[in-house]
């Protein structure tokens, strides 16, 4: 086991170095000049470009550029943005919203998803099957932002005021249970579905009919035997989903205009400011590569069939 | 969380897709045994014809074509005239759908929109699967360190966000000195999408060829000594194209809706090209006082991305015998 | 990593901040009447500072509004027309429009309690000019003598100098400048955010005042949270007439001016210079706000220029008929949803020397004489617009590409660039390839600066490449002259040469609406689309 994550952790280092530096060329060697537009009207000052250039490494080889930045990452500096704050200190205060939403998100698909699949999976081909299924295939075919705004709009005051749908600049947890869901729900339509056939698939296995045969009570079939080995798939999916969640609230923070990563990242790619977006790309690459790692491992712990050598 | 992320269902796209990759060669195993001469795909088709779900994905997908090719079998408006006077007017028997801030008409460029849509969402989805296809197979056959590079590669892509790496690669793409064309502008989305979602169909692609390179029939091919070329298409690609077929259908919905999501980013499709994602991403400030200038266009993004799913779905069901 | 796990930990303390920076509630009361309380805190909309926080860096809005309020200049502007005022200034004399005599008024301090004195001035002045320094508002420096020599054109060569030649310290408080040729808009000038003093610490640590900066204006920074909030207080100490009559005031920084919009209607918010787009569809902000409506005259000129380095816009009659084909009131109604009015002038109205009507016909929407017109210019072939697609600049645009087609019967395209960036550098690269928005916005209220940077030769935002000899000379002129009115009419003649060669032809000028929240009993909005720090009144 210790080999394996050790094996698992250095593989991790090619890909995290590839990714950030894709994203890093991407950014800093593109056509575009990074000052047009920086100083409204007029083209900037050319001895301001100079200094620029000289604090970001722009006048390094790119390769140079890059490893000067990662060196600096190391050592916990994110950089500087154009207006000369911290890129760290900016990101610390987006962060903790983007993850508030992104568990609240993760919890609420996991909860409805995996009723709505182990009730479904029980019982096959009823009315409740078929309202799941369809609902599900709906939720999966329904772009998120269209899910967002009708949402916002008809529960909102202008709708049937249900509730107040807008969302304050220091989002409370009751604030963000709205877009939580509009983020979660095409994931717990997957959720819900994965479940499902999970279920129908291992309740022909042996071990239950074992089970069932040594007479156990139905209770402790389906919670003991049935479910855990049902939910080593989902619980996989929603390891990896965290990571997704993350990287596509940016739609769901444009629909209700939250102040998180999200806005954070596409006004960093807007307005040019590479530092921005290589920083929390690295991040969230980083959230992305650790969590499929732990869904490896939690593999381990939960299926016993599964041993790492 | 490579594929069109939280836009259309990353890993869940792959999981339900996935899903039929060992059920597929179990199948190929059992047909052989019955030796019945009805193929998996004759015997799928028997079982497709009769669902109810696989027809009205058929119908459906048949008029968004119908419309794509004959736009003017819909409707005789031009999609550009635009009249200011009627800027924001709700839908009246005029205009089924209503009109546009710019007063064009919503219904026609809906039908005008489809075009674009489409070529997108088949477009990425042929991108996609090809690049995944080439390099899956090639790591599923191909000795280990050239399939684990391959898989490191993959992962390299599929580690960045799909939302946020197109974001960078259409701002990218778009030398600002020019002034793109309608191909080049579906040209750039088209590429983002595919060069975001190759390592799902890669990842499909390989596991679906690790299980039949195990199979009796390769083995016995590889031991008489036939090229690894001749492997790879006459016994390999046959045995695996079914997980990745469903793959692509769920995709090419899929890469419809991430269409869509760019162009309400303001980073996708936009002017002069019309379509259901420009249309989507020009309603957005106008949502709360004009709710048609966006629900007619998501309306028929939904519809379309629910046809090609519905159809993945049956596909899939079709190519399971354990589902029957 | 170990950086942002600390930074981690001090946001409870930021969001504690904020919190109690929006507490008051709203209040049921719709009518502006009651009391007002002296030592109230006033929330004002911001958007996060785009360079650091010193004057003659700040050149964009979010970063200019925080300047703006913590510096106070020789020269300040009336809120309602933007004349101009002595502020700091004891007196501006000159002879020539070339060599100014300036006295500074005493008494006036810093943040830190250190006086004001023509020093300051003079300091601040060659620092923000030296260009090693890259202060990016450093060209406005360029009028004064010596401003070569500290600041090469030749951006590799190293400056001679480190201080302009033309400025003087006479005494304690007085202070000599002495120009390149006359300007008589000079006096204008300096009531811009770059001519502000700074203090003696500034050149001591300069690093510590981009940390906490001290100014001499009405208000003194306290703290601030990246794009969250910045703080400031009432400066007790001011000499100026434009004190403030609140206690704290907050910048609350948006992302989105929708989000600010809904605070400001729920009263978390209390001033806010413009609207969110769906705010203005239908003039909804009307019925959200109701009286609590701003408005003002604002230094904006929108505009569709022709560069003149594309062939086919050397026709004028090709720019005239373009010019008339665009249905300005209809656009002006149903686009821009009444937040515009159509633009008969290349000057902004309210701006000292404005006429209505300088454009004439060619401004006014006339189908059939467009169309005779565009006859006889012989043009075939297809006209684009360019502009950046963001910011709701593209509706109004493809509104009027809309109308040229219809009116001319050519095809006529919008092509948007993804962002204002992008679109910067195809202007500046002097690649368009058709017409493009020329949006320009007066950096302070003169007539001067709507013509100079746009209309004369190699003008700094010139971008179609306008070159008139006759308009030159005139400019030349008339900056030369000393008397502002006979300055002003020769302005004048210069503008109505320009309406006659049509390089770009005005087509709507933004009205400027904001709001305020029921928190506050008045609020007035500057010409600037600032909020007039010393109207805003917060209710007890």
């Amino acid at each position: 086991m210790g080999r394996y994550v050790l094996r698992r952790l250095l593989q991790l280092i090619p890909v995290f170095l590839g990714t950030t530096f894709l994203i890093y060329a991407l950014v800093w060697a593109i056509p575009q000049d990074p000052f047009a537009g920086k100083c409204g009207q007029r083209p900037c000052d050319p001895a301001y470009i100079a200094e620029m250039s000289e604090k970001l490494n722009l006048n390094d080889p790119l390769l140079l550029q890059y490893f000067k930045y990662l060196g600096n990452l190391v050592v916990g500096d994110f950089g500087t943005t154009f207006n000369g704050v911290s890129v760290g200190e900016q990101i610390s205060t987006s962060w903790p919203i983007t993850l508030k939403m992104g568990i609240i998100a993760l919890i609420i698909e996991a909860v409805i998803g995996i009723i709505a699949g182990v009730l479904t999976g029980l019982r096959k081909s009823g009315f409740l099957d078929n309202l799941v299924l369809v609902s599900t295939l709906f939720l999966i075919s329904l772009p998120v932002f269209v899910t967002g705004f009708v949402l916002r709009l008809y529960l909102g005051p202008q709708g049937f005021d249900l509730m107040d749908t807008s969302v304050s600049s220091d989002p409370t947890f009751g604030e963000l249970i709205l877009p939580g869901f509009v983020l979660g729900s095409l994931s717990m339509a997957y959720v819900a579905r994965l479940t499902r056939s999970s279920i129908v698939e291992n309740r022909r296995a042996d071990y239950v009919r074992t089970a069932i045969a040594k007479g156990q009570p139905q209770s402790r079939v389906v919670g003991i035997h049935l479910l855990r080995n049902s939910l080593i798939p989902v619980i996989t999916f929603l390891g990896t989903d965290l990571g997704s969640l993350l990287g596509g609230a940016i739609v769901t923070e444009g629909v209700f205009n939250i102040n998180g990563i999200g806005g954070l990242i596409f006004r960093g790619i807007q307005e040019k400011e590479g530092v921005m977006v290589t920083g929390i790309v690295t991040l969230l690459v980083l959230v992305y590569l650790l969590m499929s790692l732990l869904v490896d491992l939690l593999y381990a712990v939960l299926d016993p069939r599964i041993r790492y050598e | 969380m490579s594929d069109p992320g939280s836009v259309s269902g990353g890993a869940g796209l792959e999981a339900s897709a996935a899903a039929g990759v060992d059920q597929a060669s179990h199948l190929d195993d059992s047909s052989q045994k019955q030796r019945k001469p009805r193929s998996l795909w004759s015997d799928a088709w028997g079982e497709l014809r009769r669902k109810p779900t696989f027809i009205i994905s058929l119908v459906i997908i048949a008029v968004i074509v119908l419309m794509a090719i004959w736009p003017t079998l819909f409707t005789s408006v031009d999609p550009r005239a635009a009249n200011l006077d009627k800027s924001l007017q709700s839908p009246s028997g005029d205009a089924w759908f209503g009109y546009d801030l710019q007063g064009y008409d919503v219904y026609a460029r809906a039908m005008h929109g489809t075009r674009a849509s489409l070529l997108v969402g088949l477009f990425a989805t042929l991108l996609t699967v090809l690049i995944g296809s080439i390099i899956g197979i090639i790591a599923g056959y191909a000795k280990t360190w050239l399939d684990s590079l391959l898989s490191r590669f993959g992962d390299i892509f599929a580690g960045i966000p799909f939302v946020l790496g197109a974001i960078v690669i259409l701002t990218t793409l778009n030398a600002p000195s020019e002034n793109p064309g309608q191909v080049r502008i579906i040209t750039q989305v088209v590429l983002s999408i595919a060069v975001l979602s190759w390592p799902v169909a890669m990842r499909i692609m390989r596991s679906a060829t690790l299980v039949a390179k195990q199979q009796d029939y390769v083995r016995a091919a590889r031991g008489l000594g036939a090229s690894p070329l001749r492997i790879v298409f006459r016994h390999l690609l046959p045995n695996t194209v079914a997980p990745v077929l469903v793959y692509a259908t769920i995709a090419l919905g899929a890469f419809i809706g991430a269409e869509a999501t760019l162009a309400f980013l303001g980073i996708g499709l936009r002017p002069p090209v019309v379509s259901w994602g420009v249309m989507i991403s020009e309603s957005r400030d106008y949502f709360q006082s004009a709710p048609h200038m966006l629900l007619f266009p998501a309306g028929f993004v939904t519809i379309t991305v629910l046809a090609f799913v519905m159809l993945g779905d049956a596909v899939r069901d079709a190519l399971d015998p354990k589902s029957r | 990593m170990s950086r942002s796990r600390v930074a981690w930990v001090a946001l409870p303390a930021a969001l504690a901040m904020t919190l109690s920076a929006c507490g008051g509630g709203g209040g049921s009361s719709s009518t502006g009447e009651g009391k007002a309380n002296p030592d109230g805190t006033v929330s004002i909309y911001g958007t996060e500072p785009k360079s650091t926080l010193f004057p003659a860096n700040t050149t964009e809005a979010g970063g200019g509004k925080v300047t703006d309020s913590l510096f106070s200049r020789l020269v300040g502007y009336k809120a309602e027309d933007g004349a101009p005022y002595n502020l700091m200034a004891e007196s501006i004399t000159s002879s020539d429009a070339k060599v100014y005599n300036i006295k500074v008024k005493q008494g006036w301090k810093f943040h830190d309690g250190t006086d004001v004195k023509a020093e300051n001035f003079v300091d601040a002045w060659n620092w923000a000019a030296y260009a090693p320094n890259a202060q990016q508002a450093a060209s406005f420096f360029s009028v004064i003598q010596g401003f070569d020599e500290v600041h090469p054109a030749d951006e590799n060569a190293k400056p001679a100098k480190d201080k302009m030649s033309g400025l003087e310290v006479v005494g304690d408080y007085e202070f000599k400048v002495t120009l390149n040729g006359p300007t008589s808009v000079f006096t204008t000038m300096i009531g811009y955010t770059p001519f502000s003093p700074l203090p003696k610490s500034f050149f001591a640590d300069t690093k510590a005042f981009e940390a906490k900066p001290i100014g001499n204006g009405p208000v003194k920074f306290v703290s601030r949270t990246p794009n969250a909030l910045i703080k400031m207080e009432r400066f007790d100490d001011y000499k100026g007439e434009d004190k403030v009559n609140f206690k704290t005031l907050d910048y609350k920084i948006y992302s989105s001016q929708e989000t600010a919009y809904q605070d400001l209607v729920a009263g978390k918010l209390d001033f806010m210079e413009a609207l969110p787009p769906s705010a203005k569809v239908g003039e909804k902000y009307k019925a959200d706000l109701g009286d609590a409506v701003v408005t003002a005259n604002l230094l904006g000129q929108s505009a569709i220029a022709f560069p003149q380095y594309i062939d086919a816009f050397k026709n004028v009659k090709l720019r005239q008929a373009v010019s008339m084909a665009i249905n300005r009131e209809q656009i002006t109604k149903t686009v821009l949803a009444g937040s515009y009015v159509p633009s008969t002038s290349f000057v902004s109205p309210g701006i000292k020397g404005y006429r209505p009507d300088t454009c004439g016909e060619y401004c006014k929407y006339n189908p059939e004489k467009a169309k005779q017109l565009f006859q006889e210019s012989g043009f075939t072939g297809k006209l684009t617009i360019q502009s950046n697609q963001d910011g709701g600049r593209k509706e109004p645009l493809e509104a009027a590409c809309n109308s040229i087609k219809q009116a001319l019967g050519v095809e006529c395209e919008f092509v948007g660039a993804t962002n204002f960036g992008a679109f910067r550098q195809i202007v500046d690269g002097k690649q368009l390839t058709g017409m493009s928005r020329s949006d320009w916005s007066a950096d302070y209220p003169s007539i001067e600066n709507f013509l100079n940077p746009l209309y004369r030769t190699g003008g700094s935002s010139n971008d179609s490449n306008y070159s008139n000899p006759q308009v030159d000379a005139l400019l030349k002129k008339a900056d030369e002259t000393a008397n502002e009115d006979e300055a002003i009419k020769l302005y004048q003649q210069a503008e109505d040469l320009i309406a006659k060669d049509l390089p770009s032809m005005p087509t709507w000028n933004e009205k400027g609406i904001g709001g305020r929240s029921k928190n506050l009993l008045e609020a007035k909005m500057s010409f600037k689309r600032q909020p007039v720090l010393e109207s805003l009144r917060v209710k007890a």
